[in-house]
């Protein structure tokens, strides 16, 4: 029952000739919410794109739910991704030619959901974060905030049992931040997702049950919070 | 724990008395509400305030009550008092940050103390695990969304714990790792309790 929902054994990647992680093991299980914190650059987006499946480590491996995703072909781990896992990227994840309605219910159709109920549900999770005037806007004609917090809602659609959150509030003003990480934390606290979310904010790394820190591609130091 | 104890205890008394007379219970009851994170203020402390407001014209005995229980003398502010509080509120508090607070003397005792940088930095990351655990707790309380004044009292104290942690960050960051040093393993101290271990250089 306690098997992670998220498991990192020994991952090491470097980008040309940048390491940017060095034997990282994580574990997080069903529930719980990890931060991952450090000073730009240690590796945090790096070991959260590992850990999402979207970047395969040239060391170590990493598993999801129980599944090496180093044994899935890339349309396995797609369907994976897309069913149980929620991702909030740090740059540049809404479909620029879509519509917010249509960036949010994309996980849906993309599952091949009925076009109207995927809206429809897409409607109400823009309404969760506030965004239920802009469903009809692209992502260029909306604020930076706006934009994360479509993202946040494309991330909750599928309620998702493993959420990767990356720096999810940093656009957002304290009172967008408190509903966006209301959501993120209602989706561990009451439905069971495991979550890992990236901040350099101390204030958002305080609602975990753990810290993970990482200095320069390898973890420095870990806390229990709780 | 959001601190109190460096407003004027002369003034937090009159604004207590403000809303009607009162007696020593009902003020630090009064007072207790208005701070619910605070240390509880303690019945000497109260009478001892009202005795002296009393003495200095700031405060007036308006009767004595015996319901059933012990003779309670009630306080009234008068208008010195009140005079006296409006000044209070116009001036601005000075602006906290200028000595040293236990977390730096920590840090630099342990650096000073020829215990080295491994040894501060053991200080410094088990400073950040008890600072991460109060504000994740401060966080957690409940009340706050509908009570403005507790949530402002709040946020008050988170962003205090945030400036030190980021004090920390930068420490932590600034002090050099030992070579070959595995990452510090996940228990940290005791909950609640900052307190120094041995200062060892390695664990
Ligand atoms: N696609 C890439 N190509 C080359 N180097 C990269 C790439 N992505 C990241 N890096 C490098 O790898 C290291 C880790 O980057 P990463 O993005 O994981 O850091 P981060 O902790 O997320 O930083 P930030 O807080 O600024 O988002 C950095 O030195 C970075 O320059
Ligand atoms: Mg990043």
């Amino acid at each position: 029952m306690n098997a992670p929902a998220v498991e990192l054994v020994g991952v090491s990647h470097s980008y040309a000739r940048t390491p940017a992680l060095q034997h990282v093991s994580l574990s997080v299980v069903p529930g719980e919410v990890v931060a991952v914190t450090g000073p730009s650059g240690c590796g945090k987006s790096t070991l959260l794109h590992v850990a999402a499946g979207l970047l395969r480590p040239q060391e170590g491996r990493a598993s999801l739910l129980g599944q090496d995703l180093h044994h899935l072909d890339e349309t396995a781990r797609a369907v994976l991704r897309r069913r149980e896992v929620g991702i909030v990227l740090q740059y540049g994840q809404l479909v620029p030619d879509l519509p917010l309605l249509d960036n949010v219910a994309l996980p849906l159709l993309l599952d091949g959901g009925d076009l109207a109920q995927s809206r429809t549900a897409a409607q109400e999770a823009l309404e969760r974060v506030g965004l239920q005037d802009a469903a009809q806007a692209v992502p260029a004609e909306v604020s930076g905030g706006q934009a994360q917090r479509a993202a946040v809602a494309r991330a909750l659609i599928t309620s998702p049992r493993v959420l990767f959150a990356d720096e999810p509030v940093a656009s957002l003003d304290p009172a967008g931040a408190r509903q966006v990480l209301g959501l993120l934390m209602s989706a561990a606290r009451l439905g069971g997702a495991a979550l890992v979310l990236v901040t350099h904010d101390n204030t958002v790394a305080a609602l975990a049950d753990r810290e993970v820190r990482l200095r320069t591609g390898s973890i420095e130091h870990e806390a229990v919070l709780r | 724990m959001v601190h109190t104890q460096s407003m004027s205890l002369t003034e937090l008394h009159l604004a207590l008395l403000l809303p009607g007379p009162r007696h020593g219970y009902e003020v630090k009851k009064e007072h207790d509400a208005w701070f619910p994170d605070a240390k509880p203020l303690a019945f000497g402390q109260v009478y001892a305030t009202l005795g002296r407001l009393v003495r200095d014209g700031l405060a007036e005995v308006v009767e004595t009550r015996t319901e059933g229980g012990p003779e309670r003398t009630v306080y009234a502010v008068t208008d010195a008092g009140r005079q006296r509080l409006e000044e209070w509120l116009t001036e601005p508090a000075p602006p906290a940050g200028t000595g040293p607070e236990d977390i730096v003397r920590k840090t630099v005792v342990a650096l000073r103390a020829a215990r080295g940088e491994g040894a501060a930095r053991q200080v410094v990351l088990r400073q950040r695990t008890a600072h991460l655990r109060r504000m994740r707790e401060l966080q957690g309380l409940d009340g706050a969304d509908t009570d403005v004044a507790l949530h402002l009292a709040r946020r008050h104290a988170v962003l205090h714990l945030d400036a030190d942690l980021r004090w920390l960050d930068e420490a932590v960051d600034s002090l050099s790792r030992p070579a070959n040093a595995p990452a510090t393993p996940p228990d940290a101290p005791p909950a609640g309790a900052p307190e120094l271990g041995p200062l060892e250089e390695t664990r």
